[in-house]
C-alpha cells in the first residue's frame, strides 16, 4: 500500500471521527443552565402573595444571601423538598428564603403553607410563569442562590435534598 | 435569443417592483426555532409542555413590546445558553459549521474542473 | 421453549456463516470456474434458519409469550393483532433479526442471481457478506438477544409505545432496512470487485439492480417516515431536520448519487473508483445512522431506550468496517483514465453527484457538528430546520434547473436550439410564478427562484412524457417519471410552506374563536372508551365565513394505560386542494384546551409526488427487467 498525505489525512479523519463518537456515549445527556453561575439575575417586579406588596431584586439586596425558590402547591417534588426548606430556615442566620408561588391558585398555596409550614422570608406569586422564563426556569422545584450583589453562586434543578442542604450551609457560612 | 433574455429580464425585474414578503406570522416563526427543551427534540411550537406553553406567553409579549427577532433570541439564548434556538450562531465555535458545506462545493467544483481539463489534455495527446 | 428454539435457529446461522466463508476461500483456490454446489446449499439453508428465527419471535408476539423480555417489554395482550405483530420489530431486539434477515435473503438472492459474473467475484462478495453477518449475529446474540427469558413471567405485558401503534410506522421500518441493508450488498460487491480486480461495465451491471431496489424501498420508507409524523405526532409537518430524519437521508443521497453514477460505469467505463467509494459509504453511512440511533447520542424524538454498550459494540462494528473498507481501498485501487465530453450526459452526471455529495455533506454536518462541539469544547448548540433552509435550498434553485437539463443533453447536440428551447420554458416558467405570486400573495425571494425553476423542471419533465406518447421515442420513461415526481414535490412543498395558515389559541368548551375566514366553535367533549384506550373527543364546527361551508372536526386525546402515555390525535379534512388540521391538547390545571388549527394547500399531492419518485424506480425495476 502506497503511503500519501491524502491517505494519511483520511485515516486520521476516521480515526478522529470515531473516537469523538465513542467520547460523546458516555456523556451525560442532562442539560442544565449553569451558565447562568457567576452572573447577575436580572431584575424582576413580583406581587407578593397576598397582593399587599411589590417584591423586585432591591428587596433582595438587603439580605447577604438569597434562596429563590419556584413552588407550587400542586407539584409533589416540592413537599419532598419542603422539608429541607424548612430546616434551612431554622439554621441558617445569613440566608432567606424568597419563595415563588408558581402557576397556582392563592387558596391552594395558603393551604398548603398552613400545612406543610412556611419556610419563607418573602412570597411572591407568577401565575402565568413569565418571571420564571427570565430567571432561566425550566420547570419546578428549581432554586437559585444569589448573594447580596445579586450574583447567581448556584443552581439547583429538582428537589433539593439532604446533599443540597449541606452545600447550602456551607456555602452561606 | 437576445429578444428572449430580454423578455426573461423584463419579468424577473419587473416582479422586484412588488414586495418580496413572508406571509407568516413572526411569532409562529419564533416558537418554530425555539427547541422546547423539556421535551424530546420537538421545538416549542410543537410542544403541549407547561414549559413552552410559558415560553409563547414570554415570546408573545416581547414580539408586543416591540423587540426584533433577534432581539427575542438573544434574551433566550442569554438565560438558557444556545441549546434553546435551532439556528446557531455565527462565532467562533460554529464556523465550521456554516463554512465547511460551502466549501465540499468549491471542492467538488474544482475535482469536476480538473477531471473535464485532463480529458482535453488527452485529447491534444 | 420459543427462546430456545430461537437462539438455536440465530446458533445455526451463525454457524453456516462460519462454514460459508472458510468453503468459500477453500473454493476460489480451485482453479475452475463452478461454484461448488455446497456454498449454494448452505447460503439456502442460511436463509430458512434465519427467516425461521424471525418467525419464532413473531410467534412469541402473537401468543404474548411474555416469558421473552422482548415480548414483555413492546407487548400486551389487548393490543389488536396487527400491532402485536408489528411488535416485532418495534423495538431495537426485533429490529436487528430482521436487519440480520435482510442481510442474509440478499446475500442469497446476489449469489443465485448474478450466475454470469465471475466466480471469484461472487464468492469474495459472499464472503464479506458473510463477515457482515457474523458481525451482526454476535451483536444479537451476546448484546440484543430478543430470545432472553425473563423470570417469573410476567401476566401481562408493558405495551407498545402508543404512538408506533399507526399503519405508517407499522410498514416504514421494514420499507427503511430493505433500503439500508438492502446496501451492504454492493458494500461487499464492491469489496470483492476491489479484491478480485472485477471492474467496469459487469461490476457495475452486476450491483445495478440492487441498487435500484435498496433505493426504491429507501425512497418508500422515508416517505412513510414522514407520513406518519404528519398523521400521527400531531404537529402538522412532515419533515423536521431531526437528526433521525438527516440520518435517513444521508444513505438515501449517496445511493441516489450512485443510482446515476454506476450508469457511467456501465456505458462509458469510468469513475470506477468513485462508484467503489459510493458503494462503500453507503453502507458505513447506513450502520453510522444506526449507531446514532441506537446509542442515544442523538437527542431527537425518535429514542430506543439507550444503552451504552450496544453503542460500544456497533461502534465496533462500524470501526471493523471503517478501517477494512479503507485498507482494501487504498490496496487494490489504481488510477484510471477519464474519458469525458463537456457537453454530455456523463458531466451532468457528475454534476449530480456533485449537488448530492453537497446536500449529503450539509446534512452530514448538520447532524454531527453538535457531537463534535459537546465533545470537544463542552457547549452544546441546536442545528435545525433554518439551518438546513439556508445551506441548502438556494442549490435546489441551480440543481432543479441542472436535473431538467441534463438528461437532454446527450440527444440535442448543438447549442443554438436548445438554449433557445430552456428560454421559452424559463419564461414559461417565471410567468407561471408571477401568476401565482400575484394571484395568492407574495413570498420571498428564494421561494420565487424555487418555484420557477421548479416549474422549469415540471415542464421539461412534461415535455419529455408526451414525447413518449406521441412519437414513441425510446425515451426513459421512469427517470421521467421521477424527476418529474420530484419537480411536483418541491413545487408543492414550496406552495405548501408559503401558503398554509397556522393559528394557535386557547379554547374552553362553548367559545367561539373567529380568525381569517374561519369561525372556530368549540362544541363540546365526550368520553368514549375504545380498545386499548380511552378517547377525550373534542367536537368543533368550523365555519368558513366566505364560502359558507360547515366542517365538522373531532381531534381526540388519548390516553394509553399500558405504558401510561398521553397521545394528540390530530384531525384532518383531506381534500384536493388543502387539508384542515386540527389538533387539541389539555392545559394542566385549566378548564383551556390550547387548540391549533392549520390549514396546509396541496398536502395530498406532497406524497403523491414523493410516491412517484419512488414508482419511477420501481418502472425500471420491472420495465427493464434487471432482475434476470
Amino acid at each position: 500500500m502506497k503511503i500519501n498525505l491524502l491517505r494519511i489525512l483520511v485515516f486520521v479523519f476516521a480515526v478522529f471521527t470515531l473516537s469523538i463518537f465513542l467520547l460523546s456515549l458516555n456523556k451525560v445527556k442532562v442539560y442544565d443552565t449553569q451558565n447562568l453561575v457567576g452572573k447577575n439575575i436580572s431584575s424582576f417586579e413580583l406581587k407578593s402573595l397576598d397582593n399587599e406588596a411589590t417584591i423586585n431584586e432591591e428587596s433582595l439586596k438587603k439580605n447577604k444571601y438569597t434562596l429563590i425558590n419556584f413552588w407550587a402547591s400542586w407539584c409533589f417534588p416540592c413537599r419532598a423538598e419542603h422539608k429541607y426548606l424548612i430546616k434551612i430556615k431554622k439554621n441558617s442566620k445569613n440566608l432567606k428564603i424568597l419563595g415563588i408561588n408558581f402557576k397556582d391558585k392563592e387558596k391552594d398555596a395558603k393551604k398548603f403553607l398552613k400545612e406543610f409550614q412556611n419556610p419563607y422570608y418573602f412570597l411572591a406569586k407568577d401565575y402565568d410563569g413569565k418571571t420564571s422564563i427570565n430567571f432561566g426556569i425550566y420547570g419546578i422545584p428549581e432554586s437559585i442562590l444569589i448573594d447580596e450583589n445579586l450574583m447567581i453562586i448556584k443552581k439547583f434543578i429538582g428537589p433539593i435534598n439532604n446533599e443540597d442542604f449541606n452545600v447550602i450551609m456551607k456555602l452561606t457560612e | 435569443m437576445f429578444k428572449f433574455f430580454f423578455i426573461y429580464f423584463y419579468i424577473l425585474l419587473s416582479l422586484q417592483s412588488f414586495s418580496f414578503a413572508e406571509n407568516k406570522k413572526l411569532e409562529n416563526e419564533i416558537y418554530k426555532n425555539l427547541r422546547c427543551l423539556v421535551c424530546q427534540g420537538q421545538s416549542v411550537a410543537d410542544s403541549n409542555s407547561d414549559f413552552a406553553q410559558t415560553l409563547k406567553l414570554v415570546v408573545k409579549d416581547k414580539i408586543k413590546e416591540g423587540k426584533s427577532k433577534k432581539e427575542i433570541y438573544d434574551f433566550l439564548t442569554k438565560k438558557y445558553g444556545e441549546w434553546i434556538v435551532y439556528k446557531p450562531k455565527f462565532n467562533r465555535y460554529n464556523f465550521l459549521l456554516w463554512f465547511l458545506p460551502y466549501l465540499t462545493i468549491v471542492f467538488g467544483g474544482i475535482v469536476i474542473f480538473i477531471l473535464l481539463k485532463k480529458r482535453k489534455n488527452q485529447r491534444t495527446n | 421453549m420459543l427462546s430456545n428454539t430461537g437462539i438455536i435457529l440465530i446458533i445455526l446461522t451463525l454457524f453456516l456463516s462460519f462454514l460459508i466463508i472458510y468453503i468459500s476461500v477453500v473454493n476460489i483456490k480451485e482453479k475452475n470456474n463452478i461454484i461448488d454446489k455446497k456454498i449454494y446449499h448452505y447460503t439456502f439453508y442460511q436463509v430458512i434458519f434465519s427467516i425461521l428465527s424471525f418467525l419464532t419471535l413473531l410467534a412469541g408476539f402473537i401468543n404474548s409469550d411474555f416469558s421473552l423480555i422482548n415480548v414483555f417489554e413492546n407487548s400486551h395482550s389487548d393490543k389488536p393483532l396487527f400491532y402485536k405483530i408489528a411488535g416485532t420489530w418495534g423495538s431495537h431486539e426485533g429490529s436487528l433479526l430482521l436487519w440480520i434477515n435482510i442481510i442474509v435473503v440478499f446475500s442469497f438472492l446476489f449469489l443465485i442471481y448474478n450466475k454470469k459474473s465471475n466466480k471469484i467475484f461472487r464468492l469474495y462478495t459472499l464472503i464479506f457478506q458473510n463477515f457482515l453477518i457474523l458481525g451482526f449475529l454476535i451483536f444479537l446474540l451476546f448484546n440484543s438477544n430478543p430470545f432472553s427469558k425473563i423470570y417469573p413471567i410476567p401476566l401481562e405485558g408493558l405495551g407498545l409505545n402508543p404512538i408506533l401503534q399507526d399503519p405508517a410506522l407499522v410498514i416504514h421500518p421494514p420499507l427503511l432496512y430493505v433500503g439500508f441493508v438492502g446496501s451492504s450488498i454492493y458494500f461487499s460487491a464492491a469489496m470483492a470487485s476491489l479484491v478480485s480486480n472485477y471492474k467496469g461495465k459487469e461490476f457495475a451491471l452486476s450491483i445495478k439492480p440492487w441498487i435500484l431496489i435498496s433505493w426504491c424501498f429507501q425512497t418508500l420508507g422515508i416517505i412513510a417516515g414522514s407520513i406518519w409524523a404528519y398523521y400521527e405526532l400531531g404537529w402538522g409537518g412532515f419533515w423536521f431536520w431531526d437528526p433521525v430524519e438527516n440520518v435517513s437521508l444521508m444513505p438515501w443521497f449517496a445511493i441516489t448519487a450512485l443510482m446515476h453514477s454506476v450508469i457511467v460505469l456501465e456505458k462509458r467505463n469510468s469513475i470506477y473508483s468513485w462508484v467503489v467509494i459510493l458503494c462503500l459509504s453507503t453502507f458505513i453511512l447506513s450502520v453510522t445512522g444506526t449507531f446514532l440511533v441506537r446509542s442515544g447520542i442523538l437527542n431527537s424524538v425518535h429514542t430506543f431506550a439507550n444503552d451504552p454498550s450496544r453503542g460500544i459494540y456497533i461502534l465496533l462494528l462500524l470501526a471493523i468496517m471503517i478501517f477494512a473498507s479503507l485498507i482494501i481501498f487504498f490496496k487494490n485501487n489504481k488510477r484510471e483514465t477519464y474519458n469525458f465530453q463537456i457537453q454530455s450526459k456523463e458531466t451532468f452526471i457528475l454534476i449530480n453527484n456533485w449537488f448530492m455529495f453537497f446536500f449529503l455533506i450539509s446534512v452530514l454536518i448538520g447532524t454531527l457538528y453538535p457531537i463534535f462541539l459537546e465533545a470537544l469544547t463542552q457547549t452544546k448548540i441546536s442545528v435545525g430546520p433554518p439551518f438546513y433552509s439556508i445551506v441548502i435550498f438556494p442549490f435546489i434553485v441551480l440543481f432543479l434547473i441542472v436535473m431538467a437539463i441534463g438528461p437532454k443533453i446527450s440527444w440535442i447536440k448543438g447549442g443554438y436550439k436548445k438554449i433557445n428551447f430552456a428560454i421559452i420554458i424559463l419564461a414559461l416558467s417565471t410567468f407561471l410564478n408571477f401568476l401565482i405570486f400575484k394571484i395568492f400573495g407574495s413570498y420571498s425571494i428564494l421561494s420565487n427562484l424555487i418555484i420557477i425553476s421548479s416549474i422549469f423542471l415540471i415542464i421539461h419533465s412534461v415535455y419529455d412524457l408526451f414525447g413518449i406518447v406521441k412519437k414513441n421515442v425510446q425515451f426513459d420513461l421512469s427517470r421521467i417519471i421521477s424527476h418529474l415526481g420530484f419537480g411536483l414535490l418541491i413545487f408543492f412543498i414550496g406552495i405548501n410552506h408559503n401558503y398554509s395558515i397556522e393559528e394557535d389559541f386557547n379554547l374552553k368548551v362553548g367559545e367561539i374563536k373567529n380568525f381569517h375566514k374561519y369561525q372556530m366553535n368549540f362544541k363540546s367533549l365526550e368520553k368514549n372508551d375504545r380498545k386499548n384506550y380511552q378517547a377525550i373527543v373534542g367536537n368543533f364546527i368550523l365555519i368558513d365565513k366566505k364560502k359558507n361551508l360547515k366542517e365538522f372536526l373531532k381531534p381526540e386525546i388519548r390516553v394509553y394505560s399500558s405504558p401510561e402515555t398521553l397521545t394528540y390525535e390530530a384531525s384532518i379534512k383531506t381534500k384536493i386542494y388543502s387539508d384542515k388540521y386540527l389538533t387539541m391538547s389539555n392545559i394542566t390545571r385549566s378548564d383551556y384546551y390550547n387548540i391549533k388549527f392549520q390549514e396546509k394547500p396541496f398536502m395530498i399531492w406532497i406524497w403523491i409526488s414523493a410516491i412517484m419518485i419512488s414508482i419511477g424506480g420501481f418502472i425500471r425495476l420491472f420495465k427493464k427487467g434487471e432482475l434476470k
